[in-house]
C-alpha cells in the first residue's frame, strides 16, 4: 500500500514536471497576450524531435542535445510570433483558434515528411539510467532527474518573475497592458520574448518528456487535451497556478492509470469538470 | 414616407428574413447535380450530411460565438445511436434518425450544462474533454461499437418500406438532400427569430443583453441542444448511408475539419456550409487519395491563410466584392 502511493506520487511528480514545462509557457502567453495558443504542442514535440535525432541519428551526448532542443524551440518560434500570432493578440478568440489548428494540421505533415511517421526512441545516457538508491527505496534515475531538473526550472522561473526587472515588466503588463505600455514598457519586444520563452521551456518539456509523451507526428493533437487543461485548472496568465494543476493533473492522472488501468483518462476528465464548475476561472485565476 | 430613412431601415429589418430569390440556387443545384453526375450521388450524399454537420457549428460559433473544439461528439453520439440500433435489429431509418438527433440533443444539453458557465480557453478545453471522453469510452466499449475497427453489421431498411438504399446512392441522395433541407429550414427559422437575433445580441455584447434582461445562459443552453440534434442527424445520415461508424466520427480531426470547411466558406452566414463544404469535400475526394498525409499540411496551410487574409471565407469576399 505504502509502495503503491509512494511509487505513484514519484511517477506523477514526473509527469507533472514535463506537464509544467510544456504548460507554463501556453499560460502566460494566454494571461499575457490574450491568445488562444492551440499550437503551443508543437513547440514541445520539436524540442523532442530535435533532441532525439541528435542524440540517435549524429550521436550528441544527452547533456548537450537538451539545451539545443530548449534553443531551437525558442527560436523557431520568433518568425511565428512575428509573422504571424502578433496580428492576433487580444482578437476574436475564434481566429485564434483557426490560426493555430491550421498550425497544428501542419506541424503534423511536416513533421511526418522531415522526420517520418514512426514514434521516436529516446535512450537515457548511461549516467541516467539505472536507478539511484535513496537509502529507504531505489528510484529510476531518469524519472529523478526528471523531477530535480523540473524543480530547479520551477524555481528559477519564479526568482526570475519575481525578482528581476523582466519578470516585473511581465507581471507588470498582466496586470494592466496599457499602464506598462504608458510607463515605457516596449510590450510588443516583451511579448516576443515570453513567447519565446514559453515556447523554449515547452521545448525542454518535450524533450525531457520525450518516453512519457511520446514523440510522434501527432503530438500536438494527441495531447493537446493535457496542455490545456493544465492551463485551464491552474488559470490564466500564473505560474504558480499551472504548476499546483500540473502536480494536481500528473499525479492523480498516474494514480488513476495505476489503480484502474483502462479506465484511467476518465477520472482526469471528470476530476477537471468538476473543478472548472466549482472555480470556472481556474484555481489561482481571476475573476 | 418610402424616403423617410427610419421607414426605409425599418423595412430593411422587416425584410431581411423574407426568403430571396438566391436562397433557391443551392438547392437546384443539388436537384440538377442528381441528373447530371449519377455517378457521384454518394459523395453528394456524403456532401448534403457534412453540410448539416457545419451548418450546426455554425449555428454555436458563428451565431452564438462559442467557439467549440467537440463538436464532433454529437456527430459521432448520432453516428453510433443510429448505427448500434440498426446493427442490433431495428434498421427503420426515419426513427432511427429521430432517435439519433434526440440522444445527441440530451448528449449537448447536459454537457452543456456544464460547459456554457465557463468561456474562453476554460470552455474550449470543456468541449475538447466532452468529445474525447466520448472518444475513449466508444473505443472501451467494443462489445457496443466494435471499438477500433468500427462498428460493422448495420441492417438499415428501406425508408417508408419502399425506397432501398441502393448501391448506386440514390435514394441516399435524396434522403440526405431532404434532411438537410428540413434541417436547414429549422436553422434559417431559428437564426431571423427574436431568439436568434439575442444570440448574436450575447455575442456581441453579453453585458448588455444581460442589462436588457435576456436570459443569457438559458438561450445558449438552447441553441447548444439544437446544434447538437442537428449535428446527431448529420451524424446518423453518414451511418445510415455508409452502413458504417468510426471511431473517427468522434475525433477532434472531424471537429476541426468542420471548422475548416466553416471558415472557407464564412462563419455566420448560415450559408457558409453550403459553399465549404462541397469545396473541401470534392478537393479531399481528388487529393486526399494521392498523398494522405501532406493532405494535412495543405489544409493546415489554408486555415492560417483565411484566417489572415480572406476572413469571412468565400462569401466575405463576395460580399467585400459586391460593396
Amino acid at each position: 500500500m505504502i509502495e503503491a502511493i509512494v511509487s505513484i506520487g514519484f511517477h506523477g511528480l514526473a509527469f507533472a514536471m514535463v506537464l509544467y514545462l510544456i504548460s507554463v509557457g501556453l499560460s502566460v502567453t494566454m494571461g499575457l497576450m490574450g491568445f488562444v495558443n492551440l499550437a503551443h504542442g508543437v513547440f514541445a514535440m520539436l524540442g523532442g524531435y530535435v533532441m532525439t535525432r541528435l542524440m540517435n541519428r549524429y550521436g550528441v551526448p544527452f547533456a548537450l542535445a537538451l539545451p539545443a532542443a530548449a534553443i531551437a524551440s525558442a527560436l523557431a518560434s520568433i518568425p511565428l510570433e512575428r509573422v504571424l500570432y502578433r496580428r492576433f493578440y487580444g482578437g476574436e478568440e475564434l481566429d485564434q483558434v483557426l490560426l493555430t489548428m491550421g498550425l497544428i494540421f501542419m506541424s503534423v505533415a511536416g513533421a511526418t515528411y522531415v522526420w517520418g511517421p514512426l514514434t521516436q526512441h529516446m535512450e537515457p545516457p548511461a549516467w541516467l539510467s539505472g536507478q539511484v538508491d535513496l537509502g529507504f527505496r531505489s528510484f529510476p534515475a531518469y524519472r529523478s532527474f526528471l523531477i530535480v531538473c523540473g524543480a530547479v526550472l520551477v524555481t528559477g522561473l519564479w526568482l526570475g518573475l519575481e525578482r528581476t526587472r523582466f519578470g516585473a515588466q511581465i507581471r507588470a503588463a498582466v496586470d494592466n497592458l496599457r499602464m506598462a505600455q504608458s510607463v515605457g514598457i516596449n510590450t510588443s519586444r516583451l511579448f516576443m520574448l515570453t513567447f519565446a520563452l514559453g515556447s523554449g521551456l515547452a521545448g525542454l518539456g518535450g524533450a525531457l518528456g520525450a518516453d512519457l509523451l511520446a514523440i510522434s507526428p501527432s503530438y500536438a493533437m494527441q495531447y493537446l487535451v493535457y496542455f490545456i487543461i493544465v492551463v485551464a485548472v491552474g488559470g490564466l496568465g500564473s505560474i504558480r497556478g499551472p504548476f499546483v494543476a500540473a502536480l494536481l493533473i500528473g499525479v492523480a492522472d498516474t494514480g488513476f492509470k495505476y489503480l484502474l488501468p483502462g479506465l484511467g483518462a476518465f477520472f482526469i476528465y471528470a476530476l477537471t469538470m468538476v473543478l472548472l464548475l466549482w472555480r470556472p476561472q481556474g484555481l489561482f485565476g481571476r475573476a | 414616407m418610402a424616403s423617410d430613412p427610419r421607414s426605409a431601415a425599418i423595412d430593411a429589418f422587416a425584410r431581411r428574413h423574407r426568403y430571396h430569390r438566391l436562397e433557391a440556387v443551392p438547392w437546384l443545384i443539388a436537384v440538377a447535380l442528381y441528373f447530371a453526375l449519377p455517378g457521384y450521388l454518394p459523395l453528394g450524399a456524403q456532401i448534403f450530411a457534412t453540410i448539416l454537420f457545419v451548418l450546426s457549428a455554425d449555428l454555436v460559433l458563428g451565431y452564438a460565438g462559442i467557439v467549440t473544439l467537440g463538436q464532433a461528439a454529437f456527430f459521432g453520439t448520432g453516428a453510433y445511436a443510429a448505427g448500434i440500433l440498426a446493427a442490433n435489429g431495428w434498421g427503420e431509418p426515419l426513427s432511427g434518425l429521430l432517435f439519433a438527433s434526440a440522444m445527441a440533443a440530451v448528449v449537448g444539453f447536459l454537457s452543456g450544462l456544464i460547459i456554457l458557465r465557463t468561456s474562453g480557453l476554460a470552455l474550449l478545453m470543456q468541449t475538447l474533454v466532452v468529445a474525447t471522453t466520448l472518444y475513449e469510452a466508444a473505443n472501451k466499449a467494443s462489445f457496443l461499437t466494435g471499438g477500433d475497427d468500427g462498428l460493422q453489421g448495420m441492417e438499415v431498411w428501406p425508408i417508408f418500406g419502399l425506397f432501398r438504399f441502393d448501391m448506386f446512392g440514390r435514394v441516399a441522395y435524396v434522403y440526405c438532400l431532404v434532411v438537410l433541407f428540413l434541417g436547414w429550414l429549422v436553422a434559417r427559422q431559428l437564426v431571423h427569430s427574436p431568439f436568434g437575433r439575442s444570440l448574436t445580441g450575447a455575442r456581441e455584447n453579453t453585458g448588455r443583453m444581460h442589462a436588457i434582461g435576456a436570459p443569457v445562459a438559458f438561450r445558449r443552453l438552447i441553441v447548444y441542444t439544437i446544434s447538437a440534434a442537428l449535428a446527431g442527424a448529420s451524424g446518423a445520415l453518414i451511418a445510415q448511408t455508409t452502413s458504417f461508424v468510426g471511431l473517427t466520427s468522434l475525433s477532434l480531426e472531424r471537429s476541426g475539419n468542420a471548422l475548416i470547411m466553416l471558415i472557407i466558406g464564412g462563419v455566420g452566414r448560415l450559408y457558409g456550409a453550403f459553399i465549404g463544404v462541397p469545396l473541401f469535400m470534392v478537393a479531399q475526394d481528388r487529393f486526399s487519395e494521392v498523398d494522405p498525409v501532406y493532405w494535412y499540411f495543405w489544409l493546415g496551410l489554408l486555415m492560417v491563410v483565411v484566417v489572415v487574409f480572406a476572413r469571412g471565407g468565400v462569401l466575405g469576399l463576395f460580399e467585400r466584392f459586391w460593396r
